[in-house]
Order: C-alpha cells, then sequence, then structure tokens
C-alpha cells in the first residue's frame, strides 16, 4: 500500500480582483440587442406614425415620437367605413380575420385529427394508400395552383348551396385552405409517439374506437392542439393571397386584405392617403396574432418545432 | 377463477415469421405461471395472445371453459399489468384504476367504494387523487397493479412488470405481487427474462427459447432436471458449466483424459454435453477432477472461481469461509451433480 | 399503425371521408385541371379552348418576362435565403449562449413571425417610400438616390431586405431550439477538447446543426419561392410594371391580370415540378437524418 498523505491547502487570503468586464460577453448582448431592435424598431414606427396626421406623415415619412392623434387614428381606423362601396369598416375586418383564423385553425385541427386516428390507429388496408394521397398535398402550395383553383371554387355549386359558385362566402375562404396535411401529418407524429400500450391497456378496460379517442387519446394530445392551433391560427389570419382573389365583396375582407386597398390607394395618388389611419390598421392587423405568439410562446416553438420533424 | 388452456396455439407474422410453434399447456386455477426466455423467445407474444392483444393464427386458447379466440379483450375478464404500467397520463389515480369498471357501466359509488379497498390493500389511499406523473415507480407499479385488481379478473396478465424498477424495489415488489396473488387465489401468467423473478415466483415455469417451449414444471423441477442445454443454462446463476466430452465403454471422458464420476451412459456413445452446476462441486485435494483457477471474484457471501476444466471455461461457487487461491486445484462432486446432454440437439440423456 | 389496431372498417373510412373529399375537390382537381389546362390556348373571352400540345411551354422559353422572373426568382432566393438564415444563426449561437436574459432575448427576436406578409411588405414601402421613407431620407444623406418602384435593384433590394426581415425569426426558432438539443456533456467534452470557442463552433456545434441547417435551407427556399407573395405584391404597389417579380408572382399576374389561363398554368406545372424535384431532396435527406442522432 502507497502512502497516502494528506496535502493540506492553506488558504492565503489574495486580494480579491475587481469584477473584470467580460468583453466577449458584452459583444454578444451587444449582438442580440441589434437584433431584437432590427425586429423593433420598424414596427415600433409604425406605431408612432399611427398617432400623427396624414399631412405630418407624408411631408417627413414615418415618425419617431408621439403625437395627439392616436384617439382619431384608431377610431377611424375602425369605425370609419371605407372602400369603393363604403360597406366595411375596420370591427367587420377584424370580425372577418376572427372568423378566417378561427375556422381554419378548428376545421384543420378537427379534420386533421381524425384523420390522423383512423391512419395510425385502424387496420385499414387502403391507410397506406389513403397516407400517401394526404401526404402529397404537402408539395404543392396553394399559391402554384391558384388559377385552377380558383377557377373551380367560383363555378363549384355544392347541392344548390352555392348558386353561383363558392366566391365570396366564408366556405370558398376557409375550406380550400385547409386543403393541405400539414395538421395530418403533425397528428400522426404525435399518435405513433404515444406509448403502445396506452391503447392495450384502454382495450382491455374494455374503451372502442370512440370511447378510446375522447377519453384517452384528445385528453392526451391537449398541448398538440394547442401548439397546432396557435400555429394555424397565426397562419389563417395572415392569409393574403386566396382572400384577396376569392373575396371582391367587401363585407368579406379581412385585416390583411384591408392592407391592399391601403397601398393601392397609395398607388392611385389622387389624394394624399390617410397615412396615420393606415398605419393604425397596420398596428390592428398585427396585434392579435403577434400577442398570441408572445404569450403561448412555449406551445407556439414546441408546435412549430415539432411539426417538421 | 379460472384454469387457462392453450390447444396447439402458432403464431405466424404476415412476413411469415414464426413467433411461436405450435404450444399446448394447461395452467391450472389459481396458479402463478411464469414464461421466461431471453427476448424474441415468443413469451410476450403468447401473453398477447391470451390477452386478445395478438391474433391467433392457429389453434385455440381458453379461459375457463370459454374459447376466447374472437372474444374482444374487455370482454375477457383479464386484467393486464405492463412494463410501462400504461397509466392514462391525463387520470388521476381513481380513474386510472376506476376506468374499466366506468365502461363496464358500473355506477360510481360501487366504483369509489372498489378502488378505496384496491388502494388501501396497496398502500395508495394517500395518492387517489394524484397524477401519475407525480408518483414515484413504484408507486406507479402499485397503481397498475390496482387497475388490475378492481376489475376482479379471472385472469392476472404481467407483462415484464418490474423491468423498469431499481433492484432493491423490483426485490420488494416481487414479493408483494407474489403474496397478493396467493391472497386473491386469482390465476395469473407472468412473463420475464428474469430468471430469479421465475424461480422465485413461479407456481410453474414455462422456459421458451426461439418460439419453442423447452420445458414446463416447477422451479424445483427446472434446476434439478433441466430438458436441455439451453434451460440448463438459462436457468440458474451463476449458469450450468457445460463441458464437451466423449462417451464409450460405459462412461465419460473429458478430452484430457480424466473420467467424470457419477456418469452413467446408457449405452450413450460418441459427443456428449456434461453439464455441471458452480455449486455442485468442491474443493477437494482427493477430488477426482483437476481445475485451474484465473480470476477470483468475491460476492460476499460466496466466491466465484473462474478458471479452465480440461481446457474449458469452467466455474466454482464456494461458501465465503472457505479460502481459495488462484492456480491448479482438485474437485469433488457432490451427490446427483451431473447431467448429461446430447450434443447436437442439447436434449438431456437419461 | 399500432399493433394493437382496431379492427373496424366503417368508423376509420368515416373519420377520413372529409380530408379525403377536401383534398379531392380543392387539391386533386385543381392540380389536374393545372397540367390540363397547360396543354390548351383558350380565347380571350373564355368561350372555347384548342389543344395546342406544347405550345404554351415553349411560349414560356420565348418570353423575356418569364426568362427575367426566372433570373430574378433564383438571385432573390439565394440572398433572401443566405442572410436570412446568416443572421439567424449569428443570433441564436448568442441567444444559446448568454445566460441573462435569454428569454427576453427569445421573444423580442421571434415576435415578427406573427405579422403577415402583406404587413411588412406595408412596412417596408413606408421606408423605402421614394419621397418620404425614412431609409431613402438616410440613403440620400448620403449622396445616393433611392428610387423604389423605378429603379429595378432599388425596388429589389427592398423585398429582399423585407422579406429577410419577416424570415428570421422562424430560422431563429429553429436553430435555437437545434442548439439546445446538443446534449450538455457533448459540450463539455468538447470544452475539453478544445479552447478556442470559434473553432469549438466550426468544429462540433456547426455539423451537429447541419441537419436543422439544411432542413432550413429547404425551408427558405420554399418561403422565397411562395410565401413572399405578399411582400412583392405590397411593395410593387399591385402594379407590376418593370418591377422585379418572382416566379409565383408571374403565374399570378399572367392568371388574373393577363387572363392567359394556358401559359398560367404551364408555368404553374413548371413549379409544381421544382416543389417536387426540392421535395424528394429533402426526403433523401431526411432519411439519412435519422442515423445522425
Amino acid at each position: 500500500m502507497a502512502d497516502i498523505t494528506e496535502t493540506r491547502v492553506t488558504a492565503t487570503p489574495v486580494a480579491r480582483p475587481r469584477k473584470r468586464i467580460r468583453w466577449d460577453h458584452v459583444a454578444d448582448h451587444a449582438i442580440l440587442i441589434a437584433g431584437a431592435l432590427l425586429m423593433l424598431v420598424p414596427v415600433y414606427m409604425v406605431f408612432a406614425t399611427s398617432s400623427w396626421d396624414a399631412i405630418t406623415v407624408h411631408r417627413e415619412g414615418m415618425q419617431f415620437g408621439f403625437s395627439d392623434q392616436l384617439g382619431t387614428n384608431y377610431d377611424a381606423a375602425l369605425f370609419e367605413y371605407g372602400g369603393f362601396t363604403d360597406s366595411v369598416n375596420g370591427v367587420t375586418m377584424l370580425a372577418n380575420s376572427l372568423i378566417l383564423g378561427l375556422g381554419f385553425a378548428i376545421g384543420k385541427i378537427v379534420v386533421g385529427m381524425m384523420a390522423a386516428y383512423a391512419i395510425v390507429y385502424f387496420r385499414l388496408k387502403f391507410a397506406t394508400l389513403a397516407f400517401w394521397m394526404i401526404f402529397t398535398t404537402l408539395l404543392l402550395p396553394l399559391e402554384v395552383r391558384i388559377l385552377p383553383s380558383y377557377e373551380i371554387i367560383t363555378s363549384i355549386t355544392v347541392f344548390g348551396l352555392y348558386e353561383n359558385g363558392m366566391g365570396n362566402s366564408y366556405a370558398g375562404l376557409i375550406i380550400p385552405l385547409i386543403a393541405s396535411a400539414t395538421a395530418t401529418f403533425f397528428f400522426r407524429q404525435f399518435f405513433l409517439s404515444v406509448p403502445e400500450e396506452l391503447i392495450e391497456a384502454a382495450r382491455i378496460d374494455g374503451a372502442g374506437p370512440v370511447k378510446f379517442f375522447i377519453d384517452i387519446l384528445v385528453p392526451l394530445s391537449r398541448t398538440m392542439i394547442a401548439a397546432m392551433f396557435i400555429i394555424m391560427f397565426v397562419f389563417g389570419w395572415n392569409q393574403y393571397l386566396w382572400p384577396t382573389l376569392i373575396t371582391t365583396d367587401e363585407s368579406l375582407f379581412t385585416l390583411v386584405r384591408g392592407i391592399r386597398q391601403i397601398v393601392q390607394s397609395y398607388a392611385d395618388g389622387s389624394e394624399t392617403p390617410d397615412y396615420g389611419q393606415a398605419a393604425a390598421l397596420a398596428i390592428i392587423a398585427m396585434t392579435p396574432p403577434v400577442l398570441i405568439v408572445v404569450f403561448f410562446q412555449s406551445w407556439f416553438v414546441k408546435g412549430l418545432t415539432e411539426s417538421d420533424k | 377463477m379460472a384454469q387457462v388452456t392453450l390447444n396447439a396455439v402458432r403464431k405466424v407474422y404476415p412476413n411469415g415469421a414464426e413467433a411461436l410453434e405450435p404450444s399446448t399447456f394447461t395452467i391450472p386455477d389459481g396458479e402463478l405461471c411464469v414464461l421466461v426466455g431471453p427476448s424474441g423467445c415468443g413469451k410476450s407474444t403468447m401473453l398477447r395472445m391470451v390477452a386478445g392483444l395478438e391474433d391467433i393464427t392457429e389453434g385455440e386458447v381458453s379461459i375457463g371453459d370459454r374459447v376466447v379466440n374472437d372474444i374482444d379483450p374487455a370482454d375477457r375478464n383479464i386484467a393486464m399489468v405492463f412494463q410501462n404500467y400504461a397509466l392514462y397520463p391525463h387520470m388521476t389515480v381513481a380513474r386510472n384504476m376506476g376506468y374499466g369498471l366506468k365502461n363496464r357501466g358500473m355506477d360510481r359509488g360501487q366504483i369509489a367504494a372498489k378502488v378505496r379497498e384496491a388502494a388501501e390493500m396497496l398502500n395508495l389511499t394517500e395518492f387517489l387523487d394524484r397524477r401519475p406523473s407525480q408518483l414515484s415507480g413504484g408507486q406507479r407499479q402499485r397503481v397498475a397493479m390496482g387497475r388490475a385488481i378492481v376489475r376482479e379478473p379471472d385472469l392476472f396478465l404481467f407483462d415484464e412488470p418490474l423491468s423498469n424498477l431499481d433492484a432493491k424495489l423490483r426485490n420488494q415488489m416481487r414479493i408483494e405481487i407474489r403474496a397478493l396473488q396467493r391472497r386473491l387465489g386469482t390465476t395469473a401468467m407472468y412473463v420475464t427474462h428474469d430468471q430469479v423473478e421465475a424461480m422465485t415466483m413461479a407456481d410453474r415455469i414455462i422456459v421458451l427459447s426461439n418460439g419453442h417451449i423447452e420445458q414446463i414444471g416447477t422451479p424445483n423441477e427446472i434446476y434439478e432436471h433441466p430438458a436441455s442445454t439451453f434451460v440448463a443454462s438459462f436457468m440458474g446463476a451463476p449458469p450450468m458449466n457445460l463441458l464437451d466430452a466423449e462417451a464409450g465403454q460405459g462412461r465419460v471422458t473429458l478430452p484430457g483424459g480424466e473420467v467424470v464420476p457419477q456418469a452413467g451412459v446408457n449405452g450413450h456413445t460418441g459427443a456428449i454435453k456434461v453439464g455441471i452446476r458452480p455449486e455442485d462441486v468442491a474443493p477437494s485435494a482427493q477430488g477426482d477432477l483437476s481445475f485451474n483457477v484465473d480470476i477470483i471474484e468475491e460476492l460476499g457471501a460466496q466466491r466465484l472461481l473462474h478458471g479452465k476444466m480440461a481446457g474449458q471455461d469452467f466455474s466454482v461457487a464456494v461458501p465465503k469461509d472457505q479460502e481459495a487461491a488462484t492456480g491448479e486445484m482438485r474437485l469433488a462432486l457432490k451427490a446427483n451433480a451431473v447431467h448429461l446432454f446430447d450434443a447436437d440437439q442439447g436434449r438431456r440423456l437419461g | 399503425m399500432k399493433r394493437a389496431a382496431f379492427g373496424h372498417i366503417g368508423f376509420p373510412i368515416l373519420l377520413l371521408l372529409p380530408q379525403l373529399v377536401i383534398i379531392a375537390i380543392f387539391f386533386y382537381w385543381p392540380a389536374a385541371y393545372a397540367v390540363q389546362s397547360s396543354f390548351y390556348a383558350q380565347d380571350m373571352f373564355g368561350f372555347t379552348s384548342t389543344f395546342v400540345g406544347a405550345e404554351n411551354y415553349t411560349r414560356l422559353i420565348d418570353s423575356t418576362n418569364y426568362i427575367n422572373a426566372l433570373n430574378f426568382t433564383v438571385i432573390f432566393t439565394v440572398l433572401v435565403t443566405f442572410f436570412s438564415l446568416g443572421i439567424a444563426l449569428l443570433l441564436a449561437v448568442k441567444a444559446d449562449k448568454v445566460i441573462r436574459g435569454a428569454k427576453t432575448y427569445r421573444t423580442l427576436l421571434m415576435w415578427v413571425y406573427a405579422i403577415a406578409p402583406p404587413v411588412a411588405g406595408l412596412i417596408g414601402v413606408m421606408l423605402f417610400d421614394q419621397s418620404r421613407g425614412n431609409i431613402t431620407q438616410l440613403l440620400a444623406f448620403f449622396g445616393y438616390e433611392y428610387r423604389l418602384g423605378v429603379n429595378y435593384w432599388d425596388t429589389a433590394s427592398a423585398m429582399i431586405v423585407v422579406s429577410v426581415w419577416k424570415q428570421i425569426p422562424v430560422n431563429f426558432i429553429f436553430f435555437l431550439s437545434g442548439l439546445q438539443a446538443i446534449p450538455q456533456s457533448v459540450r463539455e467534452a468538447a470544452m475539453i477538447d478544445n479552447r478556442s470557442g470559434t473553432s469549438r463552433f466550426w468544429d462540433i456545434t456547426f455539423p451537429l446543426l447541419a441537419p436543422t441547417g439544411f432542413f432550413l435551407l429547404i425551408i427558405n427556399i420554399t418561403y422565397s419561392l411562395f410565401d413572399t407573395f405578399g411582400i412583392i405584391d405590397t411593395i410593387v404597389k399591385g402594379e407590376p410594371g418593370n418591377n422585379p417579380l418572382t416566379l409565383v408572382y408571374r403565374v399570378y399576374v399572367d392568371g388574373f391580370r393577363g387572363g392567359d389561363l394556358g401559359g398560367s398554368s404551364a408555368q404553374s406545372v413548371v413549379l409544381m415540378v421544382l416543389v417536387l424535384i426540392l421535395t424528394i431532396v429533402q426526403f433523401r435527406f431526411l432519411e439519412r437524418r435519422i442515423h445522425y442522432t
């Protein structure tokens, strides 16, 4: 056996060095702050501008400071009727955006969950075929097949319900957007990760397909549903091209669709556009999705990063 | 209460792989029968066919006097405890345990009473309102047991229920499960790959390998009279030593020329396998066999001596009070220590 | 499919029906219609259409407008993808490193995800406006006359800047989650093996992030091709004129403004093939990605 001697380290009192500034940490923070400002400043400017009168903005561009027109501009953006037929104001557009966002999110989740449940939990002969048929829709975004989609949807008549096609209807606005399988794919992935034994235990406990779905699978998927809902709501709310094409009736305009009217009035140049009011409308259009993403951040990030695995 | 009968039950997967050769046996009412074997031997498949979670390719499974081949798992009146417990993560302990009863249409008061009774039996009363995620591994295991008990099934099915627990808890739960099953008197099938669990818990053991039954018997029969080299080396720790030897002229000779005592060959000649358990030999100056010790493993209660006999790997277990050193030594056999197996098939001879 | 899947037949078909009906009517039918129309020419009023074979396609190759759009799309995609990935990676690496304020930085760098592309485009129009845009004024101070909507590359740069700005958050979120998925033990092992933070990044972190990066590459290409429609439409103020346009915008312009169903459909088909190739590349890679971890 070797001798083991205990080495005692005597603590010599050293003058504690003054806290050093870690320059690499400062640089890290500087970069991050620059990034944050890059994201924040443009939107802040829009917000500040929404408190100014049209003339000032027309002369000097967007503003950094605040003026006294905030209330007037938002009041006008929300309640004043504008556009060509004077049939739409901010509140109506807000309601339409909400209908589009909610309808799209709920529709997509319900349809997607049902299909994913059928594919994962049933011994179906053509499940693979169905999966590939559904999966193929992920390949081609609506933008690619936009004209034929438009032609078909404006000419389609469903059981005499839409005599003049599905244009200018909420159904025509929402349902074609649901025709891609992101949610189905997402829920399929999640269902596949649910432990095998749960359905076995449930079957021994006497649960049939409906009971298993409602009692076990849906409660189990709550976080996933929430995550998917946030992403889909934002996606639906922010739709632009399809609403632009399919709604010519102004009473169906969404906020994002309304932005186009602003820009068009810019382009006309016939009269001084109401910049303050336009900025206010832009702020109104971005506030609900931004709030949802910020407040439900962890669900949102989870949904986003896990949907694409 | 019921006995379980498998009659020529066979499982072939759609890809043509045969997971289980036709198997026939009966588990008498009230017995705990352990299915043991290495992973992929077909033991879980067998259990899942009894549960109704896996289709039966051929043959009949009966629980009691009822053939259950085409009966839904929920209607077989069985209860199953899974390896990962398969508790419903979003339900409280009480709801987990009562879910099966609720689906049978039992009224709430009755369910609550049964759940309470089972919870008391398993010391779970204070956890009834918790979620599974708030419980420890052992507690989750108990909830899974409770879920099985409240159903008052004809048959318990256990699928490696202890393999997710640490060693200490495993020993404790082993005893608890055994005691509970005795008390309730419910027939049970128990799947494990751990031979210690099999030996300690079973009334009857079924040893499986590669989709066929190697041996059925009580723990004692399996240990004393292993039917094949597979059973001999799988059951018992440390495993039985198996030596290549030659039979002829009424005796068995090791490659070095030493004669194995106690070996009656019944007229068998040619290559043969000799099985000797490590605990069935003892160092002795007058011993018949020579053994060369390479490594000594201290286990506390005993020592394991690993080395070579006639040029082949061999282990000997000696009690802790017996000194041992590396190098040459002589070994004597205890009574009935020698098992003979045929060299090709590994079947027991005599 | 699960081992103990249900054996029912009618119920799962019922569950699949809504999805299948919707994709049949709103996906397969339009897609097939696009392929079919790409071989026909319609007269001006849409009354008659005649089979013209591959003429719509050959017309594309000869069209200067289309070739210009193709060239611009390539440049646009490369620049948007490069800058948005690069900036996001830098920010993600820093956000992963700092301890103080990590959550706040994360929030501040991702919230722009929720802003709709045309709203981002509107902000761009206001910043880059030819007479009163703040950036235009800033550039004028340095002696550069910036003319949005008049000068081709001035307009293009506005489109690129806004598109990059809008895409940074998505890339940031994925890079950050990719960085956080690298096990602590691997980082610690690397810290023992290598004292230089920079070379640790290139030797260890970057290769481990490669799967995320490749996935994002595809996502960003798709984004540049399709999701920037709203940005481009607002920046050109709905008036294509001589402005730079992407392929998707051409599909829209020729189809809805030009009323050229055949030509627009042929462009759709070309884009479909392009996306299909991208997806196949992505899938081949995804298969390999499984071995990565």
